[in-house]
């Protein structure tokens, strides 16, 4: 087969709608154009029917029931309504949260802005390979806790957490449990009766559906979860979210839901060979290079490297063949490194090296094996233009290196 | 980041790589940037001690592209021009000649460091009357 290039290894970021979601969704551009909330009418009958298999089919992907889903426009917006939302609503109970410090920046800032308003949120640390302890969420739940929120599986380094043992500290606790399953869903197994799940933020985009379309779940019993509403108007979805239902988007997210469901097992273990056919590869024909992550607990999509002496850009920049992204400063507007993998304690100058690859269902073994040697040529020429490897190599401890830094 | 096709021919095709003699008593080396910062560039000059010109630079740069674009065109610009004609680049010169965005800007001005802080390194083996920040 021949090689299409850029080779696309950045499916954590976003995905290619699936073709069958696609054509799932077609009709409700044109034809079948109603609006889910008119209730008079054919037109409306029609669009709120595929509005309802599409919650049908996003349910049974995190084994809840089809009312506990709530559309929203992504997950950001899911994690806001839930952070928020649980904050207004029981600001009589606490004004207490708990997350931790390697979350999404839309659980992070929605945080910093509770923070201003005058509420306590406690940063879990987490351990070197980015797992929150639910030991620690127990000594840090206080009387005032409102709301635990930690996140399914880490975006950069791929980290699952152990959501299960979370939720029962929760449960046991009497605390709402929140978790941005974004990356989590459609890769590892999730059910929310099991895990002791209150809230999950999911998006369409990450599991090959389309942009622009979210959901949050929200438990109907045991507990029964309210929230402030942070959207206001129709009254749509149990009045937590107003606003007319994106009908086609919403059938392609059940659509890719159950896509997601169906092949889940199989590509679990498709992905997961061609990931560690390729950091096999890697570490094998390279020195000093440095998984980031936890090496069994994470994503089976998910590989980040620290490739040492090597800056990210410049190593991508020699694969352009490939398109991964990088933790590195330089790779962002703000110059800062990526906090999630100095939250895990790698050093800024490891961090600058790092790249994060992320498979998907269509990346094929043809693909990781142009990766495999493009990593392996790329880094080789780089760190014969690296002074560190140089220096390095001649024995010198850079770290005893009195650096003159900028 | 989109790059200018000057900085991915540096990149692609970078000048005067390798290393001299960090010994000899007539070359000079600058070391500037952080492993930290995400840059290290290791520039050296060979100078000719009756002329003052310099004869040869090498450069080995760990950073992003603009920054190993930077070294190469410093590292060519330098050689065969005196020293007071070395030291007088600026880096708006390397700015403008590979169109740096603004957030690049930072990779020009360590490559003005590391000519100043080579050059320095040498007049300081000549009489120690240099002013280099660092040294190899």
């Amino acid at each position: 087969m021949m090689l299409k290039f850029p080779i696309y290894l950045d499916y954590h970021a976003t995905t290619p709608v699936d073709p069958e979601v696609f054509r799932a969704m077609a009709p409700y551009f044109t034809e079948v154009f109603g609006n889910a909330a008119s209730r008079n009418h054919e037109f409306g009958w029609t669009a709120e029917a595929a509005v309802e298999k599409a919650r049908n089919q996003i349910a049974r992907l995190i084994r809840a029931t089809d009312k506990e889903v709530i559309f929203t426009s992504g997950a950001t917006e899911s994690n806001n309504l839930a952070i928020l939302g649980v904050a207004e609503m029981y600001r009589e109970k606490g004004n207490h949260l708990i997350t931790s410090p390697i979350e999404h920046k839309a659980v992070l800032d929605t945080c910093h802005f509770l923070e201003k308003k005058g509420y306590e949120v406690t940063y879990l640390p987490v351990d070197s390979y980015g797992q929150v302890s639910p030991e620690a969420v127990r000594a840090a739940i206080r009387p005032t806790t409102i709301l635990v929120s930690v996140m399914g599986a880490n975006n950069e380094i791929g980290t699952v957490n152990p959501l299960a043992a979370i939720g029962k500290v929760c449960k046991e606790k009497g605390v709402l449990f929140h978790t941005d399953a974004v990356q989590a869903a459609g890769k590892v197994p999730l059910d929310v009766e099991a895990m002791g799940i209150d809230l999950m933020s999911l998006s369409a985009h990450k599991m090959y559906g389309p942009k622009g379309v979210g959901a949050l779940y929200v438990r109907r019993r045991n507990p029964r979860v309210r929230l402030a509403a942070q959207i206001h108007g129709g009254g749509h979805e149990r009045g937590m979210r107003s606003g007319t239902l994106n009908v086609p988007s919403i059938v392609g997210f059940g659509k890719a839901a159950e896509l997601s469901e169906r092949l889940l097992p199989d590509e679990t273990a498709r992905l997961r060979r061609l990931r560690d056919k390729l950091w096999d590869a890697i570490r094998s024909r390279l020195d000093q290079v440095y998984l980031n992550g936890h090496p069994v607990d994470r994503l089976p999509n998910n590989l980040n490297v620290s490739f040492a002496f090597v800056e990210g850009e410049s190593l991508m920049m020699g694969m352009k063949e490939l398109a991964v992204s990088s933790g590195s400063a330089c790779t962002s507007a703000s110059l800062e490194p990526s906090y999630v993998l100095k939250a895990i304690g790698v050093g800024e100058d490891l961090a600058h090296t790092s790249i994060r690859f992320g498979l998907g269902r269509f990346t094929t073994e043809e693909e990781i094996d142009f990766a495999i040697e493009k990593v392996v040529s790329t880094v080789r020429k780089l760190r014969d233009l690296s002074p560190l490897y140089e220096m390095v190599r001649e024995g010198i401890d850079i770290k005893a290196v009195q650096w003159t830094g900028h | 980041m989109a790059y200018t096709d000057k900085v991915i021919d540096h990149y692609e095709n970078p000048r005067n790589v390798g290393s001299l003699d960090k010994a000899a008593p007539n070359v000079g080396t600058g070391l500037v940037g952080a492993p930290e910062c995400g840059d290290v560039m290791k520039l050296q000059v060979e100078i000719d001690d009756r002329t003052g010109v310099i004869r040869d630079a090498k450069f080995k740069t760990f950073g992003c592209g603009s920054a190993i674009a930077s070294s190469s065109l410093a590292t060519e610009w330098i050689k065969g021009k005196t020293i007071n004609e070395a030291l007088a680049i600026k880096n708006t010169d390397i700015v403008e000649e590979l169109s740096l965005p603004p957030i690049k800007i930072h990779c020009s001005v360590l490559a003005e460091d590391a000519i100043k802080a080579a050059i320095g390194d040498y007049l300081k083996k000549k009489g120690g009357n240099g002013n280099s920040a660092s040294g190899g």
